[in-house]
């Protein structure tokens, strides 16, 4: 059997990517477009939205239609495409900054609303684009370039967010577990109602390189060794659990979404007119 | 079908406006004095198989109204000062990605909350300016509740035809007002739709302007694919920042509206002719400025109003012409600074006989007080 390669959607004469040597951007994308490929998505009913930020450049490298937007707002911007066209397979890409910092209200409001999009976040833990500065989902005491002396704020779980605001689908990754991210992408995307995939990624450039793992492999080998399926997570006591992440799928429901609730008002706005 | 009068409000006429010509998506948050606009909408969007959306802010809301316009919806909102204020990051992006959207600024007194909800007219220059980066508009503002309709069609209109994004900024008083209005029968003004691209889809270019000075729009969905961006953007859509390209990028979004400024740029005139002193209005101030007016000429004083339809690109050339024929021109407007009358001097020069009536206490401007400005 042939693997999907996603190359279809890749625009001719980018490589290579922007995007700095160990990050884990460029390893979403092609879990992203190996999912595309295995959904059988065109390029016509498909549409990336992005926000701002190195993940926020992806954008530039697809030949699907896309709309890079604004820092924050991609899932403003995505709602307004899924709400009028439901037929669309609509993706907002972000990092953690756009998609949980300053794009926080758009992010749980859109869970919500359960709007049928799926959402994948590269979390960093800091402000790639612009030179690795504290994030809502750095981790308390970490260093980035304006937390000199350790971040005195607490962190956002991304996933714990979108399911108490109402997800439908939510999973956590990392660009080691390659095969694992292009099967939750695949399973978000698949999954009617609003669906985030969190990428932990590294950025050894900022975040690792502030936080003693500066060579681009250590980011990496800690989200390997830190990295466990949530049924095994979920199993240790708190203490054993200190400092690992579950990873796989962690929420999984099948609530109507929007466009489903929107359609029902409708008929019943029409039914009444008529009677 | 038979054009039919109705009494109904000025915010009720600009919803009436956007169903006429065509509005399938409305995404807003409440705010006085507009939110009448939103609750029609709700209401209605239903029944035509649109959308109505309540958003999160503003900031939302005006990137949900692009999202849709690009998926091929005519789209808007409707807000007012606070609200306005917080659009204008995201209403950049539709400018500089050149999406068709109508956003409705009921005007109101600020700064900040200020004077919530009494009218005002001090959003002239954030309508204009409000955004970073060098761009540019097209603004109209209604002075009747039969121009909230019929500016409304004109706004979608505008902003169909020249992919620009078309601000209609009436003031408290125009939005609260109520008059009569003859709704016009279904064809009977015209309504635009956006030129569609129609070569091969592979060599479609969304920014690549036809002679007109305005490129095709295609809709997602359809057979041409196409990439919209925030970012400095090639004729493809695709970032390019080469300082060539954004020379030709930031010069065209201005070109395609000077292009056509002579049909965009809209002004009444009441017995402007052979004014000697001559009102310059917009809004509410034009209703008072034609009371003064006509008190003057009962007086055998030769006064005349021109009022600017078109706020945005500004009026330049009626304003010297008219302007330029009159012993004095008294500009009237509900804010502090005189936002239209420095851009009636600095069409006029510094030497002409300029005066102006404001108010920016919540009050709208009253004939009498224009009357004290000649006498
Ligand atoms: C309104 C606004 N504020 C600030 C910025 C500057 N800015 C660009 S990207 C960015 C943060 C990017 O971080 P993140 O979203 O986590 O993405 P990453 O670069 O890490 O992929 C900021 C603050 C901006 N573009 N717009
Ligand atoms: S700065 Fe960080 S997030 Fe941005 S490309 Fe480099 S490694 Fe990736």
């Amino acid at each position: 059997m042939s693997h999907a390669t996603g190359i279809r959607y890749l625009k001719d004469g980018v490589l290579p990517h922007m995007w700095c040597p160990g990050c884990g951007i460029g390893i979403m994308m092609g879990a992203m477009l190996r999912a595309f490929e295995e959904l059988g998505y065109t390029n016509r009913d498909t549409v990336v939205v992005t926000g701002i930020g190195c993940t926020g450049k992806l954008d530039d490298y697809l030949v699907t239609n896309a709309l890079h937007t604004t820092h924050g707002r991609a899932l403003a911007y995505a709602t307004g495409i899924k709400a009028f066209n439901p037929k669309l397979n609509v993706v907002a890409v972000m990092g953690d900054g756009d998609s949980v910092t300053i794009g926080g209200n758009h992010f749980i409001h859109a869970a919500r609303r359960n709007m049928d999009l799926t959402a994948i976040v590269i979390n960093n833990f800091n402000y790639g684009m612009t030179g690795g500065q504290v994030s809502g989902t750095t981790p308390g005491g970490r260093f980035t370039s304006t937390t000199a002396w350790g971040n005195p704020e607490r962190d956002f779980d991304i996933c714990a967010l979108a399911q108490v605001a109402g997800a439908n689908y939510v999973a956590r990754e990392t660009p080691y577990r390659g095969w694992e991210l292009k099967e939750a992408i695949k399973e978000g995307l698949g999954r009617k109602g609003f669906s985030l995939v969190e990428v932990f990624s590294p950025c050894p450039t900022h975040f690792g390189k502030n936080n003693e793992m500066k060579e681009t492999r250590q980011m990496l080998h800690w989200l390997k060794e830190k990295a466990l399926p949530a049924e095994e997570y979920n199993r240790l006591d708190k203490e054993a659990a200190e400092g690992f992440f579950p990873v796989g799928k962690l929420v999984d429901r099948h609530e109507p979404d929007f466009n489903a609730r929107y359609e029902e008002i409708r008929q019943k706005a029409m039914a009444a007119k008529k009677g | 079908m038979r054009s039919e009068a109705k009494l109904m409000q000025g915010n009720q006429a600009i919803a009436e406006g956007a169903f006429y010509a065509g509005a399938r998506f409305y995404a807003g948050y409440p705010i006085t004095p507009s939110s009448e606009i939103a609750e029609e909408c709700s209401k209605r969007m239903p029944l035509v198989g649109g959308v109505y959306m309540q958003m999160e802010d503003e900031i939302a809301s005006m990137g949900a109204i692009i999202g849709a316009s690009l998926a091929g919806a005519k789209s808007f909102t409707a807000t007012s000062g606070p609200g306005f204020s917080l659009m204008q990051e995201n209403l950049g992006l539709a400018v500089m990605g050149e999406v068709p959207c109508v956003v409705v600024d009921v005007q109101r007194a600020g700064p900040s909350t200020g004077l919530a909800t009494k009218p005002a007219q001090a959003d002239v220059m954030q309508i204009r300016w409000g955004r970073h980066g060098d761009q540019t508009l097209i603004a109209l503002c209604p002075a009747t509740v039969a121009e909230c309709f019929s500016l409304t069609v004109t706004a979608f209109n505008f902003a169909e035809k020249f992919r620009v994004p078309v601000i209609i900024a009436p003031d408290e008083v125009v939005g609260h007002l109520r008059e009569n209005v003859i709704i016009p029968g279904p064809g009977e003004l015209e309504v635009i739709e956006r030129k569609q691209p129609s070569g091969a889809p592979a060599s479609y270019k969304p920014f690549t302007a036809d002679a007109d000075g305005v490129a095709p729009l295609a809709a997602y969905g359809g057979d041409y694919v196409f990439h919209v961006s925030s970012s400095m953007h090639g004729p493809e859509g695709y970032s390019n920042n080469e300082p060539a390209n954004a020379t030709w990028r930031v010069g065209q979004l201005h070109r395609k509206l000077e292009m056509h400024r002579d049909e965009i740029v809209i002004t009444k005139t009441f017995d402007a002719d052979d004014a000697e002193v001559l009102f310059i209005a917009f809004g509410a101030t034009t209703r008072a400025s034609r009371a003064a007016a006509l008190e003057l000429r009962k007086q055998g004083v030769k006064a005349g109003v021109l009022q600017l339809v078109t706020l945005w690109p500004f009026a330049d050339r009626e304003v010297a012409k008219l302007g330029g024929r009159a012993k004095t021109v008294v500009v009237t407007e509900m804010n502090y600074s005189g936002q239209v009358a420095g851009e009636v001097r600095r069409v006029l020069g510094s030497g002409a006989d300029i005066r102006q009536v404001n108010s920016y206490n919540g009050q709208i401007i009253r004939p009498r007080a224009i009357l004290k400005a000649v006498q």
